[in-house]
């Protein structure tokens, strides 16, 4: 069974992978998502009704701790890396009017 | 013998005894690297300064006597997807071009309270998505033991630099062999430990649920000291374990009467090259030879580890690296009209075509309609693979088999095309889906010089018996 990727789905995985892909990227885009799924494709032949997913190998739960701060301030070590600060704080494009 | 010749633990025990000073391994290390860089490239980033800082400061400890860690002094290599404090941390990606975090990675702090001295960072496949270290942003790094060839990946750039001797030993990590499979085809050392045995924090994530940090070295006893200093539970990764059985150097033993090994079948089948597979069973028959009992044996789902591996492998990625949106760290596009335009313009620009093709492919596979047909299945898939290794190690203590199924590829051969070079890691990723422990032990070269390397995988917590195993086949094989 071949996967077909249409124009809608490929717009739909930019989107939510967040990526501008061309028209050239998409068309490759298609390509190789259909061969990968193909190839995932085989693991439909087992049976695995009944059987519990399994997010994690070992037998451990959600760990809970006291919500307590133990680092010190580091605004202008972390703002160091921001592309762009002003004020003690990260500057973003516009995102209303 | 030269100092660049020693072990890790040999230089640690020189060092201790004050007949090496620690500046004079950082001299050699780095003697290396100026010849030898321009050819191999191992590294993305050398950092003398922080070197000979992190030297003087180690040396005084070592003369105070504060410091008497095995490995006090001894130089490391980083590989360059762990935070480092002040030096630049890029994954090989674009995207993370200009990042200098504000903290270390757990792995690297223990190392360095052991003394360690980090020489610079090691290149690797963009955010560790690739098998033969050719996907980084910052070129390709070479095989020492023939320039022609890849070192293979992702932690390639750390195989290469403990190869070359440009290191006494490196970090690396391993989300689908990306320790084992360089380890072999450089003709090193390397171990991926069990999941939950070295914390994960500051490692920048891949796929959280399979990345481990492990050393590459030059000897199975130099792996076992390494991968003892940085075990341990940490507070910071709510997936690390608390074990008490790190003392790794206990299990080097010169013994395998009657460890139990068992050989799958299906590693030996289509797709193997035979050069390999004469070197790995001549291995396999020198260990029968020492006492251990060697016998074939049919592990189940074999073939469907990649399509399982490659399905969580992305879907994790895709949320993980959702984070490098240009806001807060990294690059930034340059034009854009809005914060959208923005986000998707920085991260094609930003992340190579290995690094998007997985964040699609993941992105789809959790997509609504899709989630339960291909994330879910290969979530109940991954069990199944657990429970047949867990039957596999009721009757075995070891499994054995290759750890690639040809040595490393010539430069430039592999990321045509993709698929080919998933199934390169056939042998490797069943260990990151069962959480289990592996290590790559150099076995024998091939008509062009080449190494080979083998595989031990043991059950969750075994990390002595495959060291123990890996030990003592390595005195059985003598010098590489």
């Amino acid at each position: 069974m071949a996967n077909v990727i249409s124009d809608e789905t490929i717009e739909y995985v930019g989107i939510l992978s967040k990526l501008k892909l061309d028209d050239a990227q998409k068309e490759q885009a298609k390509k190789d998502l259909e061969e990968m799924l193909d190839y995932i494709d085989q693991l439909g032949e087992l049976d695995t009704d009944g059987v519990e997913p399994m997010s994690h190998v070992h037998p451990v739960s959600n760990r809970f701790r006291e919500d307590v701060v133990t680092n010190g301030d580091e605004r202008e070590k972390i703002l160091k890396n921001a592309p762009e600060e002003r004020d003690g704080a990260f500057v973003v494009p516009r995102t209303f009017d | 013998m030269e100092l660049k010749q020693l072990s890790a633990l040999e230089l640690g025990k020189k060092i201790a005894a004050g007949e090496v000073k620690v500046k004079e391994a950082v001299d050699a290390a780095f003697a290396v690297s100026d010849a030898k860089e321009a050819d191999i490239h191992s590294y993305i980033t050398v950092d003398k300064e922080g070197a000979y800082a992190a030297a003087e400061k180690v040396q005084q400890a070592i003369d105070r006597g504060e410091l008497k860690s095995p490995l006090a002094g001894v130089p490391v290599a980083i590989k360059d997807n762990m935070c480092t404090e002040g030096l630049l941390t890029t994954c090989a990606s674009k995207i993370l071009c200009n990042f200098v975090p504000t903290y270390t990675a757990t792995a690297v702090e223990k190392l360095e309270a052991a003394g360690a001295v980090i020489l610079g960072k090691t290149n690797m496949d963009e955010f560790a998505m690739g098998s033969t270290t050719e996907t980084s942003a910052y070129g390709v790094t070479r095989n020492p033991r023939n320039t022609a060839h890849v070192p293979g990946g992702s932690s390639g750039g750390s195989a290469a630099a403990v190869a070359a001797e440009e290191c006494w030993y490196a970090l690396g990590s391993d989300t689908g062999g990306s320790i084992r499979q360089p380890a072999g085809y450089c003709g090193v050392v390397g171990i991926k430990p069990t999941y939950g045995t070295v914390s994960r924090y500051g490692l920048v994530a891949y796929g959280s649920s399979l990345d481990q940090i492990g050393p590459l070295a030059k000897d199975v006893s130099d792996a076992a000291a390494v991968l003892e200093a940085i075990s341990g539970y940490d507070d910071k990764d709510s997936t690390s374990i608390d074990r008490k059985d790190t003392n790794f150097t206990a299990a080097l033993k010169d013994d395998v009467k009657g460890v139990r090994i068992g050989i799958p079948r299906d590693y030996f089948g289509e797709g193997l090259d035979s050069e390999v597979a004469a070197a790995v069973r001549k291995a396999a028959d020198e260990l029968k030879a020492a006492g251990a009992v060697v016998e074939e044996f049919d592990l189940a789902l074999v073939k469907y580890a990649i399509p399982t591996y490659y399905t969580i492998a992305d879907a994790e990625a895709s949320s993980n690296l959702e984070r490098f949106d240009g806001i807060k760290y990294g690059y930034r596009t340059e034009d854009y009209t809005d914060l959208h335009d923005m986000y998707k313009k920085t991260r094609s620009e930003g992340f190579g075509p290995e690094v998007q093709r997985r964040i699609m492919l993941g992105s789809f596979v959790l997509s609504s309609g899709y989630y339960d047909a291909y994330y879910l299945k290969a979530l109940k898939v991954k069990a199944l693979i657990k429970q047949a290794f867990d039957d596999a190690f009721k009757k075995y203590d070891v499994i054995l088999g290759p750890v690639a199924p040809t040595t490393a590829p010539r430069l430039g051969e592999s990321l045509s095309d993709p698929m080919k070079m998933y199934l390169g890691d056939i042998y490797t990723i069943s260990a990151n889906l069962a959480g289990i422990p592996g290590v790559s032990v150099p076995c024998g070269k091939d008509a062009g010089g080449l190494p080979i390397g083998m595989q031990l995988f043991g059950d969750c917590f075994k990390e002595d018996v495959i060291i123990r195993t890996a030990y003592t086949y390595e005195k059985i094989r003598g010098e590489f």
